[in-house]
């Protein structure tokens, strides 16, 4: 049962992201250029490596998920096209696409708000953040 | 010439600067910028996932009406411009997101034919290198910046994913160094120029935000910056939050400083 679960999910992380990570080096380089680094209990390469083993679960229970900034760093300077950026994007739509997992909700803006704050900033974070 | 003009949200509100002085610099260039009536706002980040729909919308809304008015779509801010022109690819690519797209457009009241990316999407840089040519914007300089120490931030919207973007050299980009060499100013190069500034994380975990914009702030002003440029709102709040040492502007500020078009509004 549980192994039929982790299956499918793992296959519907592979077609959300479009990505094949069978074709990772384990050269590290995604994570070693990574700027969230620090503030993550798993990083780029390892996404890439647990997913193939199937290991979604893991990463849908960590906070890592939100670390990602979207900043593509990883996507473009691997040498293997890999594009690690796209799993951790798909492993966090995973977690809030399911009911009552937003990460953010309208109520925790006013909180994080100044007055100069762009708009930007705000629709970005709603956007990766929350359904 | 004229262009379809995508202004976004944040131009609106917090960054007026760099929408007034994009919109002014370009008539002073014989670019007109026609905004698209009722565009909507782009969702400030692209989300990579090929199932996403909806999110996407809003872009292709945009990029249609370009398309339709036979028109190049111009956009001015790194974050509208990574989106847009990412949809644009996925539109281009990936026939089966392109298909549900369509189908969801078919729904609108106002009917279209179907898109598949046909927009030619510019970034106001690429305007200035691709269309109207950096020795353009030279010959119409009234004020030069001569002696001013300009850090070019690019950030990360701008140029990645280069395959998708196209906008220069990923890890050695010079647009922004031409930019500023038009202008009769004096280019910084500096490490962190392609680095994040830790983006909406702003919400998220201000005290990586501030590491990571601290990072950039410094490493321009180490290199003698004056100042430092971008195209980005949530850069800029983040360096200037930050504590960036030297000033942060848009680049349309300088521009429209060196091509006289600041005095003439005072004048007006
Ligand atoms: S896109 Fe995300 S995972 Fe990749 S380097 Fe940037 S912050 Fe790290
Ligand atoms: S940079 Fe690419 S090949 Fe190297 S570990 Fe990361 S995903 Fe694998």
């Amino acid at each position: 049962m549980q192994n039929k679960k982790s299956e499918n999910l793992k296959e519907q992380v592979l077609r959300m992201s479009g990505v094949n990570p069978s074709k990772c080096m384990r050269c590290g380089k995604c994570s070693g250029t990574c700027p969230s680094y620090d503030e993550m209990e798993y990083h780029p390469h390892q996404f890439v490596y647990m997913v193939e083993n199937g290991d979604i679960e893991t990463l849908m229970k960590s906070d890592s998920v939100y670390k990602c900034l979207s900043c593509f760093a990883c996507v473009d300077r691997c040498p293997r096209g890999v594009e690690p950026a796209k799993l951790v994007e798909a492993l966090r739509l995973c977690v809030i696409r399911q009911k009552g997992k937003n990460h953010m909700t309208a109520d925790d803006i006013p909180a994080v708000l100044d007055d100069e704050m762009p708009q930007q900033a705000l629709v970005s974070a709603m956007r990766k953040y929350s359904k | 010439m004229k262009f379809s003009y995508y202004p976004g949200c944040t131009l609106r509100t917090k960054a007026k600067e760099l929408d007034r002085w994009a919109r002014s610099s370009a008539l002073a260039l014989g670019a007109e910028l026609c905004e698209v009536e009722d565009w909507q706002c782009c969702g400030g980040v692209y989300v990579s996932a090929r199932d996403e729909i909806a999110t996407k919308l809003s872009s292709v809304r945009a990029l249609m009406s370009a398309r339709d008015k036979g028109q190049p779509l111009v956009t001015v801010c790194s974050a509208c411009h990574n989106v847009i022109k990412q949809t644009n690819h996925a539109m281009q690519t990936d026939k089966e997101f392109a298909d549900k797209v369509n189908l969801y457009m078919s729904q609108d009241k106002e009917k279209r034919e179907p898109y598949h990316g046909e927009t030619q999407v510019y970034h106001y840089l690429e305007l200035l290198r691709d269309v109207i040519g950096f020795d353009k914007v030279r010959e119409a300089v009234k004020n030069p910046l001569t002696g001013k120490k300009v850090a070019a931030y690019y950030g990360c919207l701008l140029l990645r994913p280069g395959s998708v973007m196209g906008f220069d050299d990923v890890e050695n980009p010079r647009i922004m160094e031409d930019f500023i060499r038009a202008l009769g100013a004096e280019p910084v190069i500096y490490p962190m120029r392609n680095e994040c500034c830790g983006g909406y994380m702003a919400t998220e975990d201000p005290a990586l935000a501030a590491k990571k914009s601290g990072a950039v702030s410094e490493s321009a002003a180490g290199h003698g910056a004056d100042v430092i440029v971008t195209a980005c709102p949530l850069c800029k709040y983040n360096l200037v939050k930050n504590q960036s040492p030297v000033p942060v502007v848009y680049f349309t500020e300088l521009l429209a400083e060196a091509l006289g078009v600041k005095e003439d509004t005072h004048a007006e």
